[in-house]
């Protein structure tokens, strides 16, 4: 009998160990939930982590009010499946209460707002643990983000003063008003999570999948058309035959021409691609911190 | 400004067509580096990526671009690994950044570490989860003060596997003498270390000299490359299939009618093999029961073994909480309230003789006291400072604890889960210790 784990099985089992380790040190932890593949496959993962038992922690959705139809769909969908709870923050009840204001021009985005929002609701629900589904392979400065994040009580990243993270033993102790955001699939990557949703047959939303879509071009990329972006007179409409590798806003999420209609069609195309997932992804483009900037504001 | 060559002969690497179940029986490997600004390591690092086809386009093209606005010769592979705005402001590498490539035989987890002294507890961090450490030696400089330093925390730590990769070959004019040469005064070196299975690799990491493909410079070397090494080394032995340890997480009981009985353990298998009908102890109580049903997200399990995350339901009702561990009536671990221990400190303030820490050992958390400092280790000679030793920021060294509560632990040479603890500062809640148990 040879004892060996493959890959997908060793980074569930530590996946469901992060999350029990939540479970156990937290007094009131959430799930962020973004309606991407990442915080599914982080929800089906705590589902396995304490079946027969419900889900502990809520879900807690961000919604720019800028969103797919599909993304919602699946969302409550999936909520209603595994009887979970959710919470929805209203990036526009925000700006209804002039916590924010909204951001003008072609290239204007929800994006940045989210986190006024996000720290609100962390604030009203005493949240003292956020679970995300962030990933170090994503982008640069998530290569160093611990499993553990330490928030301070305003909910910010300080990248230089990091507790360090040892064998397995996860030091989730705080003082009043911090926080912590935990990320369960640190070390899975984009090909990881397509094999892992295909090997255990999960559902997944129908954006990921090739559709026919009205899209137009703009900055290397297609984006959707959408009441909630402005289009500029030279920007044309045509129908292509696309995908989304990654699911955020309808504003900044950048479509892929592709024909991958089943999940191994997309780990073909993930295996074989080129450019990186958040290639597409325009708020990452902004400057070659931003992704830096608005974590250590208090970003997911 | 050159652009690096394309590699041709390996393009299967990315472009060959997935077969479709083919990811199905990869393994997991996580290895670590150290090393500082001139010795190479973030190219060998680009290089292991950039040659395994795990760049990606808009990523190169971004490297490229800030290449030329430094106005360097070369595409700099290094600027790949450096992740904060600080570090590439100066060039240094000041965390543990974690990368991520594979090959269709392994995935692997690259925890890459600074290498100057003042980073001693990254490395230890980098460490203390890692298969396999690369050392990195400059064929120019031969084994120096830091190769030392790095195998000893290597040791320390108790990776089973070391890869010393033997850099800059080209430098050299790929001379066999001078690999030969260095290769045995580490030898003579390494005699006094704990890891036994010790590869050696003459390589460019620079021009890609036996990093993925072989290296038509060195005819004499007749070794494998470095990526074969990795994606072949045999790890499934590494871990400890023996004694069971089972460190109780979490107790799952649902509220539901369907239910209403059910008590399950849940945790991650330390080490050790579990199956339904074993004779189980429960420690600290002593209890014993056996087990009823092993299982995950309700799917029975034939048996589990380390480092799987299970529930496990037992036979009888007894008390059991989270910190309790399972393990078998003849094989138990060390229960003690008096530890010693390899500490490693993270802190810059001192560690404190009868000072109190909270300490987390497993699922287990206690209080200690700081009895006694034995030694200071000097990590670029493995000398023991006893004279009025005192431990401080990235020091290493003996000490002797009393904790509120048994632990149940084992030597770390003997299990990496149940040997390891670390220190919290009760007052900043940081963490400012680690620890491994001595035998």
């Amino acid at each position: 009998m040879s004892y060996t784990l493959n890959h997908l099985k060793t980074l569930e089992s530590e996946s469901v160990f992060i999350l029990r380790e939540v479970a156990a040190q937290f007094q009131n932890p959430a799930i962020l939930f973004s309606g991407g593949k990442d915080s599914i496959l982080v929800t089906y993962l705590a589902k396995k982590a304490f079946y027969p038992a419900a889900i502990p922690f809520p879900l807690v959705h961000i919604d720019t009010g800028h969103n797919f139809a599909e993304t919602m769909e699946y969302r409550d969908k999936l909520v209603e499946k595994l009887d979970a709870k959710l919470i929805v923050g209203s990036v526009q009840d925000s700006i209804d209460h002039g916590r924010v204001a909204e951001e003008k021009g072609y290239n204007a985005s929800r994006i940045r707002l989210q986190t006024t929002t996000l720290l609100d609701i962390i604030e009203k629900y005493k949240f003292d643990a956020c679970i995300g589904g962030a990933r170090r392979d994503e982008e640069k400065a998530r290569a160093k983000e611990r499993f553990f994040s330490h928030r301070d009580e305003f909910g910010q990243w300080d990248p230089k003063n990091q507790r360090p993270e040892l064998w397995n033993l996860f030091n989730g102790r705080m003082n009043q008003g911090e926080n912590f955001r935990v990320f369960p699939i640190s070390n899975w990557t984009e090909l990881d999570v397509w094999q892992y949703l295909a090997m255990e047959g999960i559902e997944m939303p129908s954006l990921y999948f090739s559709h026919k879509r009205r899209v137009f071009y703009r900055d290397n990329n297609w984006l959707a058309e959408s009441p909630n972006i402005p289009m500029r007179t030279t920007e044309v409409v045509e129908e292509k035959v696309v995908r989304f590798r990654t699911i955020g806003d309808i504003t900044s999420t950048g479509a892929t021409l592709s024909s991958a209609s089943t999940l191994n069609d997309i780990i073909q195309e993930v295996a074989a691609t080129r450019v990186t997932e958040r290639g597409g992804r325009a708020d990452d483009k902004r400057s070659e911190t931003s992704m830096e900037d608005r974590k250590k504001e208090g970003y997911f | 400004m050159i652009d690096l060559e394309l590699v041709t002969d390996n393009e299967q690497v990315k472009e060959e067509k997935f077969d479709a179940n083919s990811y199905l029986n990869m393994e997991l490997l996580r290895f670590t580096t150290a090393g500082s600004v001139d010795d190479g390591k973030s190219t060998l690092i680009g290089r292991l990526l950039y040659d395994s086809k795990s760049i990606f386009e808009d990523q190169y093209e971004a490297i490229k671009a800030t290449s030329e606005k430094h106005g360097d010769q070369y595409v700099n592979l290094a600027l790949l690994t450096d992740g904060l705005k600080a570090e590439r402001e100066q060039g240094i590498t000041i965390d543990v950044a974690y990368r991520y490539f594979s090959t269709p035989k392994r995935k692997f987890i690259i925890a890459d570490t600074p290498g100057h002294i003042q980073y001693t507890r990254n490395m230890v961090t980098g460490a203390s989860t890692a298969n396999l450490a690369i050392i990195l030696i400059d064929a120019r400089k031969g084994v120096i003060e830091q190769t030392r330093r790095h195998s000893i925390i290597a040791s320390l730590l108790g990776i089973p596997h070391i890869a010393v990769c033997i850099n800059k070959m080209d430098m050299v004019d790929y001379n066999q003498e001078v690999f030969e040469k260095i290769v045995d005064d580490y030898r003579t070196f390494a005699t006094r270390l704990k890891t036994k299975d010790i590869h050696f690799i003459p390589v460019s990491a620079l021009l890609g000299d036996n990093i993925v493909n072989r290296s038509e410079n060195m005819k004499w070397y007749e070794g494998v490359t470095l990526l074969y090494l990795l994606e072949t080394i045999h790890i499934a032995s590494d871990i400890n299939h023996i004694d069971l340890r089972f460190p109780v997480q979490y107790v799952i009981r649902p509220f539901s009618d369907k239910f209403h009985d059910y008590r399950g353990y849940a945790g991650r298998i330390a080490s050790g093999v579990i199956r339904p009908g074993d004779k189980i102890t429960v420690l600290p109580s002593g209890f014993t029961s056996k087990v009823k049903k092993v299982e995950l997200d309700g799917k029975a399990l034939e048996e589990a073994f380390a480092p799987m995350s299970v529930t496990v339901l037992l036979e009888d009702d007894i008390d059991i909480s989270r910190g309790d561990m399972l393990v078998r009536e003849n094989n138990l671990p060390r229960q003690s309230q008096d530890i010693e221990a390899m500490v490693c400190w993270m802190s810059d303030k001192p560690l404190q003789i009868n000072g109190k820490y909270a300490l987390k050992h497993t699922t287990k958390d206690v209080r200690a006291v700081i009895k006694e400092i034995k030694y200071k280790l000097d990590i670029n000679s493995l000398h023991r400072i006893t004279e009025n030793p005192s431990i401080g920021m990235n020091d290493i060294g003996r000490i002797s604890l009393r904790t509120t509560k048994p632990l149940c632990c084992d030597a770390y040479t003997k299990n990496r889960d149940t040997g390891s603890f670390i220190l919290i500062d009760e007052a900043t809640n940081v963490t400012v210790g680690a620890c491994m148990v001595i035998d």
